[in-house]
């Protein structure tokens, strides 16, 4: 047709207005295509308002800030990358229908997104059924491996085993207080601990659980008791998986009721630079964290990571967090698949991605393994005064992320591998592929 | 009788109502079945979704509307009738998986399994049957509301005072469904759902039927709140809502009028609520949420309080917004659009949508009959009777 | 041997070589390091080990990692060597603070208890007796002895007693005499720390220690289990006092106006805000001011909420009066609307209040611990609600409030600007749900959501008080605080809450119209 078309207008060459006008109208036509064509979308689903907005905004800007990075490279496979943000509002029916419409109407190549793990539950079905790409970057519970989906945030082994490994080894920690929000996370980490702690001889008296509702505010009551508990002459530490905005009214509990880290630590999985960012860290001095990332840590990429990030956002004081990196890790991961395979076809890419290696900014490199979680280094910070993590103790190597923990019942004989078997729940005793994905 | 109770009930806009709604029902789900993807008539299965999720909000818009519009019960708490129903029909999907599940037990949902449940809790049992679970989607909203009513109207608990205990009520039952120890999956509620009745629910032929469902729904709940409304039982419910006192003092048993609407307009939520699951595929305690029964209350507002198609018209106007304004280069600043259309609303157009244009249509039938007979009333304008 | 070496240390000059190898030790960034030369620093007996160790706890204690050399930044600026106490003019580029972690403070603390024992400051010694009293040294033994026998304060006698008595009991060669008096001590005592003691005790013990041991524990909990019904009343109180000031605007503006106001909540955000933003003004210009931060805090926050409340009635819900459920769906668009703008204006993020140094802290009364902010908070409340009520009695303005309630056409014939008096009042309510945000700073979190969290809370008090009543108000939140705190403990944070909103519903059967229903013609309005 195009032949038939400069066919057409050579004929015309005589009226060379009419072929200045049709070249113009073609040379429009060929802008705006090849234009429609140029850009790959990428799709980021994180809440702006509502409950999450408050550790989800950090996470869209991370991406926008990424995407003008590679922008600036040159996009990808020779486009630009377009971002697509939605705003799901912290609602998690919401949070499906916007992926629905990022997939569907939008037609981005890959999403970023979530916080919660209602919320990833909640766009799953829809990704597994219009097959496409979600990058999940925060800490969970594990006990999943989805083939659309790929996890950077830390699986229970890759943060809370360490830091309970750490307290015994180091603080000699003898009885312990498992305290976390009512939802699963907590719940299934808890578990997972409970499993672990009396493996290594821990009795059942020595162990606290305990349990709050989001937002819970009023920490009188839980502190005294964990005081109470603190003090049958064990050496005792906390270990919170307490879940955002609960957090700030608990630690200004803990330091007002005098409970020091040289008395009682506590050790959380959900308390970063950015949730220290709302408190006076002084009486918290020396209280623990565990991730797989700190803004402290001294490498050449993470002071150059956080140089133009705080560029970018124009405050000389915004700080980076372990989410940020997952990202930062799980966004080079998907441009070098799709440099790899030359093409943003999500079953092309899903393929490519395992194996995939990308650096970390902790001065390693990271690399997605057959069950769509990552390689990771563990970092057990101490709170300093001025709102930074020191790091105290590190995993000499990285370690490989276990979508199927082997502490509990259910799950011990599964493993999620989507190269060799093609399957996220292969028993290995039964050799058999679990329900899922049939 | 029936032809009767329906002619009685109609009236122009209602019955314009019925027929956008048959036919949304009728058309939607045929193009989007038989018509090629991709063709421009074709609807997308997300827009079949999407517009399923509105007919299931219109129904609760419904059901709140026949309670505050015509009886005067503000429910701050019908969000929780809607999310019962919305797990009973969540836990017949679940028991549905079967072995699919992530760990292969044939009984329990995979969330038991790994809270190490021995057993399935009593109350899940019977939730494999279809029919039970559909008996429940009405039963348990409708039981606990005549439970609640029978409490509250009785000892004649009014006006703000009930609104904030049904406000409690679905507070404590958010609190409750979020406890992982409740047995309904905590935080995370019911997801990854597989079959209804052997059909797959992604499946884009399940998709439209559970939309024209949805629309079938929508139309019965709707003649029924005609039927109600417009009935001799309807115009206690009004007598109620303008003057409970006195119509108390006139011999009717307001209490009795009152928890009847009441559990009424709490089955229909029910099936709402279980409507909805299967469509947006997860229902989790936020549905529960104390904004979430607000909002459903200012949908009805929006629409026009006491008009019934207002109700349904506000649920997919509000929601409408909502999906729109959460997309593109607004989404960051949609709150304020959302929350200025509220205060514009209730400023400007204090009748709703529906409610100012039947008052504007009635006062220009009044202009036009007073220009034709031109009489030598110089105030011939007359301002429409208000409702209320 | 502490002793010995705290008695020569100031008679001859140390040994050069073991102390600066154990404090070149400092230099090598390993915790096990620091440890040991913690230890050896200690007990070296040189003069300069107590500033040493001191540095290190405050984070003065710098290491040149390359030339091993430790400097001390004195407290005055001037650094000097650490091994030879030489004046140094200034710290070498690469040298960095030695670190510490949980396990090195502990350390840190226990050394500085034996090395401060013979402070000259009464509150120093306690301080040190008690962390002897935690650590039990036997080391420490000889040094408390010689303390004890000097000693003259009361306090700090008792305090060294009970170290001392602490030591024996783990000390596996003191006689059994020596053990029994040092139970009795502890037991004295009687509080957590005591029994802490007691229950880590192996089972190696003389028999009669261990009886005595086992009824002192029995004693001390029973004393405890009693304290604990004390300490539930005392955190009941507390949390009934952030309910009732979260409420009590409400009970302005719900209970005297009869406008459902949904947008208290962001009242009181604005007020934790004005609050962040008056500590920031402060931080970067006037620090030292930093504990009047509140004091300035709590005008402005009346002001700048009272002030958006009073544009809220004048804009939006004079326009609705007499449509009372209307104004729920006006000031819930209106909540949005305002959560978004301060999202907008001030990041999504929490923002940090401080607590100034007045309200940080607790102290201790009998065994029960009370924070000072807690404590604050509730004068704060009772205060205020003293005022609101003395101005609602005494003054013109709640006169005409008083009036406009009970019978609003009544009112304005009496010649009272009624649309003046509700644009006061609304303004009120609000300024005082501002002044509630800046108590409420002090303990949760200043973010966008701050509002919500306590909304439905603030209705249920409200509610169940009785609208329309202050008074109603007041023994609403003290009763639910205190319901709350009591059925807390037995079950738990989640079903206690459940068990107030159950106990809550029912109560409204009881008397449908609150605690203290107002009577009268009022109540059909």
């Amino acid at each position: 047709m195009l032949t038939k078309l400069t066919h057409d207008i050579a004929t015309l060459s005589r009226r060379r207005w009419l072929a200045a006008t049709a070249g113009l109208v073609l040379g429009l036509a060929a802008f705006s295509n090849a234009k429609a064509q140029e850009t790959i979308k990428v799709g980021v689903l994180h809440s702006l308002s509502g409950t999450m907005a408050i550790s989800e905004t950090t996470l869209k800007d991370t991406i926008l800030f990424l995407i003008e990075e590679q922008n600036k490279k040159g996009g990808v496979l020779g486009k630009k990358l377009e971002p697509v943000v939605v705003d799901p509002a912290s609602n998690w029916p919401l949070f499906a229908e916007k992926a629905r419409e990022l997939i569907t109407k939008d037609k981005v190549s890959v999403v970023f997104g979530c916080w919660t793990s209602v919320s990833r539950k909640s766009v799953l079905p829809v990704f597994k059924e219009l097959n496409s790409i979600l990058f999940y970057p925060v800490q969970y519970e594990g006990e999943e491996s989805e083939r659309n989906v790929f996890y950077t945030g830390a699986a229970p082994n890759q943060q809370a085993v360490p830091a309970v490994d750490y307290l015994m080894k180091d603080e000699k920690v003898k009885r312990w207080v498992l305290a976390g929000t009512d939802y699963v996370y907590p719940r299934t980490t808890n578990k997972i601990l409970e499993a672990y702690l009396k493996s290594k001889g821990v009795k059942q008296e020595d162990i606290m659980i305990n349990y709050t509702p989001f937002g819970h505010s009023d920490w009188q009551t839980i502190v005294a008791d964990i005081k109470k508990f603190g003090s049958a002459g064990k050496k005792t530490a906390v270990v919170s998986t307490i879940n955002g905005d609960a957090n700030v009214p608990f630690y200004k509990e803990l330091g007002n009721q005098g409970i020091k880290a040289t008395d009682i630590p506590v050790v959380a999985f959900s308390v970063g630079e950015e949730e220290l960012a709302g408190i006076d860290t002084k009486p918290l001095l020396g209280h623990l964290a565990a991730w797989n990332y700190f803004q402290s840590i001294k490498s050449p990429e993470n002071e150059k990571f956080i140089k133009a990030w705080q560029a970018y956002t124009k405050n000389p004081k915004r700080v980076t967090n372990d989410p940020m990196e997952a990202h930062v890790i799980g966004f080079d991961m998907w441009v070098k698949a799709v440099e790899k395979v030359k093409s943003t076809d999500p079953d092309k890419v899903i393929d490519a991605l395992p194996g995939i290696e990308a650096k970390n900014l902790t001065g390693g490199t990271s690399k997605m393994l057959p069950n769509h979680h990552i390689t990771k280094p563990v970092f057990i910070g101490e709170i300093k005064a001025n709102g930074q993590f020191d790091v105290v103790w590190k995993t000499p190597g990285l370690v490989a992320g276990d979508a199927w923990s082997k502490e509990l019942e259910g799950s011990k004989d599964l493993i999620g591998d989507w190269v060799g078997k093609k399957c996220g729940n292969y028993n290995t005793k039964t050799n058999k592929c679990g329900g899922q994905g049939s | 009788m029936t032809p009767h109770v329906l002619t009685r009930s109609l009236d122009r806009s209602a019955t314009v109502f019925l027929v956008v709604v048959a036919g949304l029902g009728v058309l939607i789900p045929l193009s989007n079945v038989l018509l090629p993807s991709g063709s421009s008539l074709q609807v997308p299965t997300y827009l079949v979704a999407l517009f399923g999720k509105y007919a299931c909000y219109a129904i609760l818009a419904l059901s709140i509307d026949l309670i505050w519009g015509y009886c005067g019960i503000l429910s701050l708490g019908h969000g929780a009738f809607f999310a019962l129903g919305g797990y009973a029909m969540g836990m017949y999907l679940m028991r549905q998986i079967g072995s699919r599940g992530v760990y292969g037990n044939p009984i329990l949902p995979d969330f038991m399994v790994f809270l190490n449940y021995p057993a399935l809790p009593w109350y899940w049992h019977g939730f494999d049957m279809f029919w039970f679970a559909a008996l429940m989607v009405i039963l348990v909203p409708g039981l606990l509301a005549f439970c609640f009513g029978w409490l509250a109207f009785r000892s004649r608990v009014t006006g703000v005072y009930l609104s904030i205990i049904t406000q409690a009520m679905t507070y404590a039952l958010l609190l409750a469904f979020f406890r992982n120890d409740f047995g309904f999956g905590g935080n995370n509620g019911l997801t990854d759902f597989k079959d209804i009745l052997g059909f797959n629910v992604q499946a884009d032929g399940t998709r439209a039927a559970l939309f024209a469902l949805s629309c079938l729904a929508l139309i019965v709940t709707f003649l029924i709140c005609r039927a109600v409304v417009t009935s001799k039982l309807g115009k206690v419910l009004i007598a109620i809502r303008d003057a409970e006192s006195r119509t108390r003092f006139l011999g009717y048993r307001v209490e009795s009028y009152k928890l009847f609407v009441f559990t009424l307009s709490a089955c229909m939520a029910g099936v709402a609520g279980a409507l909805y699951v299967p469509q947006v595929g997860i229902i989790n305690p936020s549905e529960f949420a104390p904004g979430n029964s607000i909002e459903a209350v200012i949908w009805v507002a929006v629409g026009g309080r006491g008009t019934l198609v207002g109700a349904a018209l506000g649920a997919v106007v509000v929601n409408y917004a909502k999906t729109y304004f959460t997309s593109g280069p607004l989404a960051p600043y949609w709150l304020f659009m959302l929350g200025a259309l509220f205060i514009l609303v209730t400023l400007l157009l204090p009748k709703g949508i529906v409610g100012t244009f039947n008052a504007w249509r009635e006062s220009r039938k009044a202009t036009e009959k007073a220009n034709a007979e031109s009489a030598a009333l110089e105030d011939g304008v007359g301002e429409p009777k208000p409702a209320e | 041997m502490l002793a010995i070496s705290l008695a020569v240390a100031f008679a001859a000059p140390a040994l050069a070589g073991p102390f600066e190898d154990a404090v070149a030790k400092f230099a090598n960034d390993d915790f096990s390091d620091t440890d040991e030369a913690i230890g050896a620093v200690a007990t070296s007996g040189n003069p300069l080990a107590f500033p040493i160790i001191s540095a290190l706890q405050d984070g003065r204690l710098s290491a040149d990692p390359d030339t091993k050399k430790v400097f001390i930044t004195q407290a005055d600026g001037k650094i000097i060597d650490a091994a030879t106490g030489a004046a140094v003019d200034k710290l070498p580029d690469n040298a960095a603070a030695v670190r510490l972690n949980n396990r090195l403070r502990r350390a840190v603390e226990a050394a500085l208890g034996g090395l401060t024992l013979l402070s000259p400051d009464p509150a120093k010694r306690i301080a040190a007796a008690q962390s002897v009293f935690k650590s039990h040294e036997e080391s420490a033994l000889s040094v408390i002895d010689g303390a004890l026998a000097k000693e003259t304060n009361k306090s700090v006698k008792a305090a060294f007693a009970e170290a001392r008595a602490a030591i024996l009991l783990y000390k596996s060669d003191a006689t059994e005499v020596e053990k029994l008096e040092a139970v009795a001590v502890v037991k004295a005592r009687g509080d957590q720390e005591a029994m802490a003691l007691l229950t880590g005790l192996g089972g190696d013990l003389p028999p009669n220690v261990a009886r005595a041991a086992a009824s002192a524990i029995a004693s001390i909990q029973s004393n405890l289990a009693m304290w604990s019904m004390v300490q539930n009343a005392w955190y009941g109180l507390s949390l009934g006092s952030v309910l009732l000031l979260a409420a009590i605007g409400l009970a302005i503006t719900f209970g005297v106006m009869g406008v459902i106001n949904m947008a208290h909540g962001e009242m009181v955000m604005l007020g934790a805000y004005t609050t962040f933003v008056v500590q920031e003004v402060i931080r970067n210009n006037y620090p030292g001011l930093f504990d009047y931060s509140l004091l300035i805090a709590v005008p402005l926050a009346f002001l700048v909420a009272g002030a958006v409340g009073v544009a809220i009635e004048r804009g939006i819900i004079r326009f609705l009066y007499g449509r009372p459920l209307e104004t729920l769906l006006a000031t819930w668009g209106l909540s949005l609307v305002l959560q978004q703008a301060v999202r907008t204006a001030f990041g999504p993020t929490n923002r940090e209040v401080g607590n100034p140094s007045w309200m940080s802290g607790a102290f201790e009364l009998g065994q029960i611990t009370i924070t000072y902010n807690r404590l604050w908070i509730l004068c704060f409340t009772l205060a205020v609600f003293v005022i609101l009520l003395a101005m609602l009695r005494y003054t013109a303005l709640g006169l005409e409030m008083r009036a406009v309630t009970q019978n609003r056409r009544m009112a304005a014939s009496m010649g009272i600007a009624t649309s003046r008096v509700d644009a006061l009042t609304f303004g009120l309510g609000s300024g005082i749900a501002g002044i509630a945000g800046v108590a409420l700073s002090q303990i949760d979190n200043v973010s966008p959501n701050l509002g919500q969290s306590y909304i439905i809370d603030s209705f249920m008090v409200v509610v169940f008080g009785g609208v329309g009543n202050l008074w109603g108000t007041l023994v609403g939140a003290f009763t639910l605080g205190i319901a709350n705190k009591f059925l807390e403990p037995v079950a738990g944070a989640v079903l206690g809450k459940i068990a107030i909103l159950v106990l809550i519903i029912l109560f409204i059967q009881k008397r449908p119209r609150g605690l203290f229903a107002l009577k009268g013609r009022a109540v059909e309005a």
